[in-house]
């Protein structure tokens, strides 16, 4: 199962918790098996089945947008964060 | 004269903490200001009578207890009629922002955002930079006394560096690019319970960015110019020096702001100049540049910053490596401002878009220099010949300067 990191506009979805694990082989099936278990999480991540502009995704560390998006594979050991992209500069 | 934190995306509001997120879409968080208040208050004379720094706008800035300032703003708007001739410019100001206290113009916004931590009662600053934001985090944190914790990029320049370790913050290098170290930053701003100015105090942080507006709108005697040139990277900038003329003249400080606002990037890193240029929405990329200040694959604020460019008029340009550092080059010697790499992207950014027609030669133009020279020397000196040397003694200096002078006696 991949550990994924929450952060804190989202943690209604995992009773306070900053990580929780789900399974799934891509990106997009873990994100909807979260949402089986905590309903509307996919709303307030996706839009029109795309990622959110607002927020940005990572596999390993790495911007999925600059590869595979949500269909970027899911390994048993992975980390995924979801993170506000509105830091930095 | 604050009411609160308003998302830009969809409008929610929240109250004045160290927030920078929309729970409801995740958009970015602004400050909201009473207006109507502050148009009671708010004059030409009396802001002309304030301090000779960014602290004369206080009315306009997000900061309600002590101030931590260490002499930011007002800052030179010189009329550059070298630099406009050789471009066939009417009338082309630099603001030079490059004399602030730590060297850049992010002075402006930290000087805001350590006020603000103080105010919420945060014992620990930090950030993540590409370079000048570490500097003024460090010295602010020292004048405030916070513990301070800095994260950059390992492949920064030296001066920056030495810099920021001067002034004793932890300073992290980390191992990647600056989008990584933001990356990291937000996810440790989660974990820890610290003032990160561009994170957690993005909102406040970012308005400091406006007094380089109401700047400029100053020292042309109030009056807005018709085009700006600005440094891209996050795209935060370019969308404060617009809201800075806007309010203005909502505030009835000025008629009217018909200034076209153009971003200057780095073609290494061009997400919002390639976005403005093709039509299409931004894309990150893998920044590849020698212009590090401005390395943002993935900018924070490039759709609005596409926004402003589209609604005021402006347009968007990208420069090569070599062609920025020519710029460097060329605002040095035609007006005695030395300029770091992003002060580069900007002037040759210029000097492209006046050879394309795009920016006019009857443009009352300003270009937002916001970085100093000395901080990317190590850039610079593979570009620039190596000095002469002599003996200490007369004949070898004459040695030296006949042929010069029959150069010049021929010519």
């Amino acid at each position: 199962m991949a550990v994924v990191r929450l952060s804190t506009p989202l943690r209604k979805f995992s009773d306070g918790k900053p990580e929780i694990t789900s399974a799934g082989d891509t990106l997009r099936e873990v994100l909807l098996k979260i949402d089986s278990k905590s309903p509307g999480f996919i709303e307030k991540v996706l839009e029109n089945g795309e990622i959110k502009r607002f927020i940005n995704m990572y596999v390993n560390n790495e911007d999925v947008r600059l590869g595979k998006g949500l269909d970027t594979e899911i390994g048993e050991s992975d980390v995924i964060s979801i993170l506000p992209a509105v830091s930095g500069g | 004269m604050l009411i609160g934190l308003k998302c830009r995306n969809c409008g929610e509001r929240y109250p004045i903490e160290p927030l920078n997120t929309c729970e409801e879409c995740f958009g970015p968080l602004e400050v909201e200001y009473d207006y109507e208040k502050i148009k009671e208050d708010i004059s030409r004379e009396g802001i002309e009578k304030g301090p000779n720094t960014i602290w004369r706008y206080s009315n306009l800035l997000p900061v309600t207890g002590k101030i931590i300032d260490l002499g930011t703003g007002l800052t030179p708007l010189q009329r550059a009629e070298n630099l406009g001739g050789i471009l066939g410019l009417d009338e082309l100001y630099v603001k030079n922002d490059s004399v602030n206290p730590t060297f850049s113009f992010k002075d402006r916004v930290v000087s805001v955002s350590i006020s603000k931590a103080l105010e919420f009662g945060f014992d620990t600053a930090g950030c993540a930079s590409t370079g000048n934001l570490a500097s003024s985090v460090a010295a602010h944190a020292a004048k405030a006394n916070m513990n301070c914790y800095i994260f950059i990029p390992t492949d920064l320049n030296l001066a920056k560096i030495t810099q920021a370790l001067a002034y004793s913050p932890n300073l992290i290098g980390v191992e990647g690019n600056y989008d990584e170290v933001n990356r990291l930053c937000t996810e440790i701003s989660g974990y820890y319970n610290w003032a990160f100015v561009n994170i957690n105090l993005r909102p406040y942080y970012s308005e400091g960015s406006k007094t380089l507006g109401y700047e400029v709108v100053e020292q042309l005697g109030w009056e807005a110019p018709d085009r700006v040139v600005v440094p891209v990277g996050s795209g935060s900038l370019l969308t404060k020096i617009w809201r800075g003329f806007n309010e203005f003249k909502d505030l009835g400080l000025i008629d009217e702001v018909t200034t076209k606002v153009t971003a200057a990037q780095a073609e290494g890193c061009s997400p919002i100049s390639t976005a403005f240029r093709s039509g299409e929405a931004i894309k990150p990329v893998r920044p590849n540049t020698i212009e590090k200040s401005l390395a943002i694959g993935n900018p924070a604020d490039g759709y609005y910053a596409l926004k402003v460019i589209k609604k005021s008029g402006g347009t968007a340009g990208a420069v090569t490596d070599s062609e920025l550092i020519d710029g460097i080059k060329l605002l040095a010697k035609t007006e005695g401002i030395f300029t770091e790499t992003a002060g580069g992207v900007v002037v040759a950014t210029l000097k492209k878009l006046v050879e394309t027609g795009e920016i006019k030669s009857d443009e009352r133009t300003v270009i937002y220099i916001t970085g100093n020279g000395l901080k990317t020397q190590d850039v610079l000196a593979d570009y620039l010949p190596v000095p002469v040397k002599i003996k200490p003694d007369l004949e070898a200096f004459n040695v030296y300067a006949k042929p010069v002078q029959k150069e010049k006696e021929v010519v």
